[in-house]
């Protein structure tokens, strides 16, 4: 018999399917939302709750090489924050960088059902698809490093562009990886082979290389436009943190010329000032390009008062802010792909900086005009945890509760933004579309982020609270693909998720290419190097767009 | 008879190099392996003399019983005991180790690898001094300055130099061996160390003396030379060296048990790790340690995803707790805190201090290997299992972190590891009234 469920009298937001807070019915057959059920389905009384879609987290670290050493670094910041098992379910430890059932679980528990993972080289992609298995739940997949490829960059220097497009398919399915993502581009060789240096300008050559940012950016840029992928180019911008940057991601905008881009965690790329000195906000600017420009997309890496960890693909970055705190450092070289830097991290109110980026964060949100193509995130755990996204939707929509929260601030940093003459409150609809709707769209994932006929019936059901803040914290139900994970705030099943990746077409006669430079510049065989089937065993291949 | 079957890019278990160049040939039977190409003298070893025994496959009391009954031996000692350890776990897939740790979370018991006798101190030096460090084909296409540091690769990681460090051809380092430096440090001259351009011996016991001072030249500090009386090493050295490194263009300090092990342990990791970050100041500088077995690292990435630490981790609260000395096997039977011990791929009898070893044969003792071992003998319920690798697909962790699929040569008679597991795993949660339901 199938499985069927009516959810009734439930206040629904769906914003693709332009519902916004009406009191309706969502039907549930075999794990998706129909039009109709049989008079026998089961029924769920959401009488004074607000229904949504599951929620989607666009740009996170939670799976792979460089999230498993920030985990083993720190048990200073498991030991607080225990997950104990619960039935069936496992263990885990919490802190910034969760174990990854501990993820499963405290994802669910806020209500959201996908998650992306947004940084893994690809020699890397077998080790985060395992830890993407183990972690329960949510559905989840994960972005290929690509813009430090030296091979891939060797292709782009000789012009062979018919040889590129084909590399980076072939390296998209023999990864089994969802998008295209550049970080730093161009920023690995002088890092790793020039004594620690780093690229500053799109324009400038990369040593090495009859390369410039720019190139290696449109490039990319292109190819994922080319393919059809369903997420473009998923860009974190060079100098990331670095006073003045934002004239860095204003360029690298422009660089797209009209073709889809998301930059991302967009806030940490939004500093106005000179190098050197103290950054001030340029969020106004970066918004106003966003908001004419409809082919670009950004999520906005919010940052969050309190622990955190930096880790990312861009290494010199965490030298430099190693240097500036001297605590203990993480530095990971991927052979021929990408640099890793790791760096414990809290962001106090009372620091100049951290104030700023946390304004910033927030006038981005309030500023855009179009909340489909500025959506939530905290980078997390590099601008503080997921788990800060109920209190980051409070801020949002609470205007007296941010200005408190301002006011608890540096002074000087809070009066160089705009944020206390903002008045704008999010409604719940906006947050439906920077937490699911907004997300899911910018992903191609067309069965997320609504509840029209035909979607994965993955539903959140929270109380109607005016805190929202503890609103958010826990939702009551959470339905994964048809089925109870939470069940008035119990756990009552364990479910694995799948695995989301594409799989763009490509000559195979781009292997002849690339097999003579494995053989040559990789310490691990050819043939050993993709990786199958086995190891996406709920795998979704998502089709090219046209 | 069938034909001799060959398997290309067959992955070699036997080291943390974990070779994936391997050539293997097959016997027309299908129970042995003729050849190993590519293969070191240890890899040809491990390949060749492996020969599918004539044990059974599950004893309990020393009596062969079906392997069902065997499961629900093992499991109802588990299930009983207050304090069940759980350890070894380095020479199996991952696959293996996921249910090991997920049998150990069920049962509330504790969790520990071989790590915590190998480089454990490692582990413990990386979390508080933090680590530079790269995979083996950056160093292979970058390192112009090489330091191995406590270890004797050439005896013990045959392939080491060849394909990832001393002689290997790299993208900035097209000749080799003539465009690399190589430096050795160890108390005794091993055959590695004649292979070097430098060999520093230091006076056993001192290489916590030696790496501080290295430290405090490469920062500009003044170091006293009466260094070399309590190290053996003459200042004009030490400054030699650290000129050398402060100037090369991507250096790597790859370090062995004979740092992790001896006096001093994580301290001295931790001034090595300290040092190689300490040199980032002035160029590209990384640290790497070169781990024994085929998928120790394995079990410290399965280990810390599941439960957010490397290893040394106890479930009896219900949640993991982390804490080296207290958590590891060697101490929680030496103190005689655990009641029943399971042990994967490991012959903890055969070389645990003899307090231990006392402690392990007081109480019911559960064991998986592919051989009868010291361990095995001392076992209440004693599996006999498929070796990985060689028989058993899989993903293993080469010793920098990086993942490879396993390609079984042939098939053998025996259950692997994963499968007897996993079997536990279901029993325990039977036997406990754990409801687990696993959809997609």
């Amino acid at each position: 018999m199938a499985s069927e469920l009516k959810i009734k009298n439930g206040k629904v937001y769906d914003p693709i399917n332009g519902i916004d807070g009406e009191i309706r019915d969502i039907c549930i057959r075999d794990g998706k939302i129909v039009d109709k059920v049989s008079d026998d389905a089961a029924e769920l009384d959401a009488s004074g709750m607000v229904v949504m879609p599951g929620g989607v987290d666009m740009h996170c670290h939670i799976a792979g090489h460089k999230v498993n050493l920030a985990r083993k670094f720190q048990p200073e910041d498991h030991r607080h924050d225990v997950q104990p098992r619960v039935g069936g379910l496992r263990s885990g430890s919490g802190g910034t960088v969760p174990s990854t059932f501990a993820t499963g679980y405290r994802y669910a528990t806020l209500g959201y059902t996908t998650a992306m993972e947004a940084a893994i080289p690809p020699l890397g992609a077998r080790h985060a698809l395992e830890e993407l298995h183990d972690t329960p739940v949510i559905d989840k997949g994960f972005y290929l490093l690509l813009a430090n490829n030296v091979c891939l960059n060797q292709l782009l220097e000789q012009g062979r562009m018919a040889e590129f497009r084909d590399a980076v398919a072939w390296w998209l399915n023999n990864s089994k990886a969802y998008a295209i993502k550049l970080v730093n581009p161009g920023g690995d060789e002088p890092w790793k082979g020039r004594k620690n240096s780093n690229v500053h300008d799109l324009d400038q050559p990369i040593s090495g290389f009859d390369l410039t940012p720019r190139k290696i950016i449109k490039a990319l840029i292109d190819v994922s436009n080319d393919l059809g992928l369903p997420h473009p180019a998923h860009i974190h911008c060079n100098n990331l943190g670095h006073s003045g940057n934002y004239a860095t991601t204003l360029e690298t905008m422009k660089t797209a010329d009209g073709r889809r881009v998301h930059i991302t965690h967009i806030q940490f790329h939004s500093y106005g000032g000179e190098l050197g000195k103290n950054p001030t906000s340029a969020a106004r600017e970066i918004v106003d390009y966003i908001n004419e420009h409809p082919n670009v997309s950004a999520d906005v890496g919010q940052v969050m008062f309190g622990k955190a960890t930096i880790m990312t693909a861009d290494a010199p970055l965490t030298w430099l802010l190693r240097n500036m705190k001297k605590d203990k450092w993480i530095n990971a070289d991927t052979e021929c792909e990408s640099g890793c830097g790791i760096i414990p991290f809290s962001y106090q109110e009372h620091i100049y900086t951290h104030a700023l980026q946390w304004a910033i964060g927030l006038e981005l949100f309030l500023l855009a005009k179009d909340p489909w193509r500025m959506v939530l995130s905290t980078d997390h755990p590099n601008g503080g945890s997921f788990e800060n996204y109920p209190k980051l939707i409070k801020l949002l929509m609470d205007k007296s509760f941010r200005d408190e929260e301002a006011r608890k601030a540096n002074p000087k940093a809070i009066a160089n933004t705009s944020l206390l003459d903002i008045d704008r409150e999010f409604t719940l609809q906006e947050i439906a579309i920077v937490t699911r709707a907004g997300p899911a769209k910018l992903l191609g994932l067309k069965n997320k982020g609504h509840l029209g006929v035909g979607a994965d019936a993955d539903v959140t059901i929270y109380d109607d609270m005016a805190d929202k803040e503890a609103m958010f914290n826990a939702a009551r139900y959470v339905l994964k693909g048809g089925q109870f994970f939470i069940n008035n705030h119990e756990f009552c099943f364990d479910y694995e998720g799948s695995i989301y990746h594409v799989a763009p077409e490509y000559n195979r006669e781009i292997e002849t290419v690339l097999k003579p430079f494995f053989e040559d510049y990789y310490s691990v065989q050819f043939e050993n190097y993709p990786v199958d089937d086995r190891y996406i065993a709920h795998g979704v291949t998502v089709p090219a767009t046209t | 008879m069938s034909e001799a079957k060959t398997i290309e890019n067959a992955v070699c278990t036997f080291c943390g190099c974990v070779c994936d160049d391997i050539e293997l040939v097959v016997a027309p039977d299908g129970k042995s392996i003729t050849r190993a190409g590519n293969a070191c003298e240890l890899g040809r070893a491990w390949f060749l003399e492996h020969k599918i025994e004539d044990y059974p496959v599950a004893l309990v009391d020393g009596q062969e019983v079906p392997v069902e009954d065997a499961i629900d031996a093992a499991a109802r000692i588990l299930v009983k005991a207050k304090f069940p350890a759980i350890y070894g776990l380095s020479d199996t897939t991952c696959e293996a180790q996921k249910e090991a740790v997920a049998i150990a979370d069920y049962v509330n018991g504790n969790i520990d690898t071989t790590t915590s006798v190998c480089h454990g101190p490692s582990g413990m030096a990386f979390q508080g001094t933090g680590e530079s460090t790269a995979s083996l084909g950056e160093i292979k296409n970058r390192a112009d300055f090489i330091m191995y540091w406590g270890g004797n690769p050439v005896e013990a990681h045959p392939r080491h130099f060849e394909r990832y460090s001393a002689k290997a051809k790299g993208i900035y380092l097209p000749n080799g061996r003539a465009d690399r430096t190589i430096v050795m440090v160890d108390i005794r001259k091993t055959r590695s160390a004649s292979e070097a351009d430098i060999f520093l011996q230091v006076r056993p016991g001192t290489d916590f003396e030696v790496l501080w001072a290295l430290r405090a030249l490469v920062r500009g500090k003044y170091v006293d030379e009466t260094i070399e009386e309590r190290t053996g090493v003459p200042l004009e050295t030490l400054q030699d060296l650290v000129d050398r490194m402060k100037n090369c263009n991507f250096g790597v300090i790859f370090f062995g048990m004979g740092l992790s092990m001896t006096r001093g342990r994580h301290f001295n990791v931790a001034a090595l790790l300290a040092l190689a970050t300490d040199l980032n100041a002035h160029t590209h500088f990384v640290a790497n340690p070169v781990r024994g077995h085929g998928n120790v690292t394995g079990a410290d990435n399965v280990v810390s995803w599941q439960t957010g630490y490397p290893f040394g981790v106890n479930f009896n609260r219900g949640y993991p707790r982390f804490n080296p000395g207290e958590f590891t096997t060697v101490d929680v039977l030496a103190r005689g805190d655990a009641d029943a011990l399971m042990v994967i791929a490991s012959d903890p009898a055969a070389n645990f201090p003899r307090k231990a070893i006392e402690h392990i044969k007081s109480i019911p003792v559960i064991t998986l290997d592919p051989k009868p071992t010291r361990t095995s003998q001392e076992a209440k319920v004693a599996f006999t299992v498929a070796t990985y690798g060689v028989n058993v697909p899989g993903t293993v962790y080469r010793m920098d972190n990086v993942p490879l699929p396993l390609r079984p040569a042939f098939e053998s008679p025996y259950p692997t590891d994963e499968e007897i597991l996993r079997g536990i795993k279901e029993k325990v949660c039977e036997l406990k009234g754990i409801q687990r339901k696993n959809v997609a």
